[in-house]
């Protein structure tokens, strides 16, 4: 995903002669080709996220289109207020790319899981939050922000994700991607949760809806409000504290559509996310979502058992 | 361009507003802004190239970001007297549906500020971000802001004066209003500064020091930053002032950085400042 990113970036770079790129100190080994395409609008900030979010604000009050880049929860956590006070607050064209969303860097520790940076800058008013599943949203959601005035995060993976979508995409604001239609159950997946659940699906042989989302904020109501309609049971899933996350983001939705008579009834929601906890141990992407519960096995299975309201 | 007799009549117009302001509201920060009144005044019809007619981008301007955003009242004067608005809406201050908020903010639109600020320690960076899209913009004026002493306890400041010394920007002139006072106490014993000079020359930068409330060292000292513009460092002034220079009862007492005077009080500062340029 973040090889994905950074091409797209260059494109978008030659094309806008305004797009600037900030790193702090962790650039290494993906950022050199825009670095050497552009190096008038390219900086390394050193280890100081905070100083490089209020850069970022300044250059972009001055026209530019600034994206800060760094691992999970540096440039994100690290320097919340400067998002706030200082990009958000002025709506700014700043976009914030944290590689190593979830548990990508594993074995790293707690310090590297960005685990709750997606419920914290989808509270901030003028954030888009993105998170794409595979290289060809991760490069879709890229065009998208730089087109965007205003400022936007991206949680992108690491390296190496298989493509999912076969073709390229073009991604209006908070488009939901349908990406597989079956019966009974619809999986809600955000991020790179997405080649989990249709590995899932097919090794157990379920016929069950898909819906890849590349936007946690906004979200298409529209859309959303159809997939209510559709289906009884809805699972959610993501790799994110349960509290404050896209899962939240959908149970929030979903009864103020139900409040202004957008739908009828709520479906019966069951939100697969990280229960209220930090895990410690070292470990594989894999084996932290497998202890921290972002599995389908058995919630799959017990949902499907549950009698719908 | 107003020369040092008329500079320092505009200055005492400016203290008898901060301390109506803040006596009309019962709150706000008189001390750091009566301390910065010589320099503002300085600054805005003296030194700087600016446009009351406001442009947020600020092209082809020289641009002033506030960082320390308490010492609103002073800033507010300032503009009002610049032309940014009508002095009558100094009356407004803190009040219901103002534009003039304790901390100053951009989302009213109100003319003349650059960035909201209140939340201390962040606004070198963002003046830093302007003064390097002015470079790559190849716009030849310079970017000032000012912090103060206590304000430099945030680590962010140490971020942004060591990424400004090791990457030359040195179309940026960051006052420190060195008063030696935060709000609990002398910065010597909530937290001690050590030797400014010594720390920002160690971080690649220009120092000067001058006297912040001697309206001819303020003139002198800023056209000396600007000498020092363009020559491969950014620039700093330690701006030695008085808290609630002015008024002598508020003079270096750090209890006047956020409490408003009595009526009493009131009348006791009006006294001391000649009202030059009428009252709002």
């Amino acid at each position: 995903m973040r090889t994905a990113f950074i091409n797209q970036l260059i494109a978008e770079a030659e094309k806008n002669d305004k797009v600037f790129l900030l790193v702090g100190d962790l650039g290494f080994s993906v950022v050199e080709p825009f670095a050497e395409a552009f190096p008038d609008r390219f900086l390394n900030v050193g280890i100081a996220e905070q100083n490089m979010a209020g850069i970022a604000a300044g250059l972009a009050k001055e026209g530019y289109c600034v994206f800060i880049y760094s691992i999970g929860n540096f440039p994100t956590l690290r320097c919340m207020e400067q998002i706030r006070y200082d990009i958000c607050y002025h709506n700014l064209n700043v976009k914030v790319i944290a590689v190593g969303g979830g548990y990508a860097y594993g074995a790293l520790g707690a310090s590297h899981h960005a685990t709750e940076e997606v419920g914290m800058l989808r509270i901030i008013p003028n954030m888009i939050v993105c998170a794409p599943a595979d290289p060809q949203e991760a490069k879709a959601v890229t065009t998208f922000v730089t087109a965007h005035n205003g400022p936007c995060y991206i949680r992108l993976g690491k390296a190496g994700e298989p493509q999912i979508h076969t073709e390229a995409l073009s991604l209006k604001e908070g488009e939901i991607l349908t990406v597989k239609e079956g019966g009974g159950v619809a999986v809600l997946s955000t991020g790179a949760m997405l080649k989990y659940t249709l590995d899932f699906l097919q090794v157990n042989n379920i016929d069950a809806s898909v819906y890849s989302f590349p936007f946690v904020k906004p979200i298409d109501q529209d859309k959303l409000a159809i997939i209510l309609k559709s289906y009884k049971k809805i699972i959610t899933i993501e790799e994110h504290q349960a509290q404050g996350g896209f899962g939240s983001a959908i149970l929030e939705i979903s009864n103020d559509l139900l409040e202004y008579n957008k739908i009828e009834k709520l479906p019966l929601i069951k939100r697969i996310a990280i229960k209220d906890k930090f895990y410690s141990v070292a470990g594989s992407q894999e084996y932290l979502r497998e202890i921290a519960g972002i599995t389908l096995m058995p919630s799959f299975f017990t949902i499907t058992q549950t009698d719908a309201v | 361009m107003a020369e040092v007799q008329e500079l320092k009549q505009i200055a005492s117009q400016v203290r008898r507003d901060i301390v109506r302001m803040v006596h009309a509201v019962q709150s706000g920060h008189p001390g750091g802004s009566l301390g910065c009144t010589d320099f503002l005044t300085a600054l805005y019809f003296n030194i700087m190239e600016h446009n009351p007619k406001f442009s947020m981008n600020g092209v082809n301007e020289d641009l002033f970001f506030l960082s320390n955003g308490h010492i609103s009242p002073v800033f507010y004067s300032v503009l009002a007297h610049s032309g940014y608005f009508d002095k009558k809406e100094l009356s407004t201050f803190r009040r219901l549906n103002s534009r003039l908020q304790g901390h100053p903010t951009t989302h009213e639109h109100l003319p003349g500020v650059r960035v909201a600020s209140g939340s201390l320690g962040q606004g070198m960076s963002v003046a830093i971000g302007a003064a390097l899209a002015k470079k790559l913009n190849k716009d030849s004026h310079v970017v000032y802001s000012l912090h103060g002493d206590g304000e430099l306890d945030e680590g962010q400041n140490w971020e942004a004066i060591m990424f400004a010394g090791h990457h030359k920007v040195d179309n940026l002139i960051s006052t420190i209003d060195h008063n030696g006072q935060q709000i609990d106490g002398p910065t010597d014993v909530v937290m001690k500064l050590g030797d400014l000079r010594v720390k920002f020359e160690s971080f690649g930068w220009q120092v000067l020091e001058m006297d912040g409330n001697d309206m001819d060292d303020t003139i002198r000292g800023l056209n000396e930053a600007r000498s020092y513009v363009g020559k491969g460092k950014p620039i700093a002034i330690i701006m030695k002032t008085v808290m609630g220079k002015g008024v002598d009862f508020m003079e270096g007492h750090h209890e006047w950085h956020g409490i408003a005077p009595s009526d009493e009080q009131l009348a006791k500062a009006l006294a001391q400042l000649p009202e030059t340029l009428g009252d709002y």
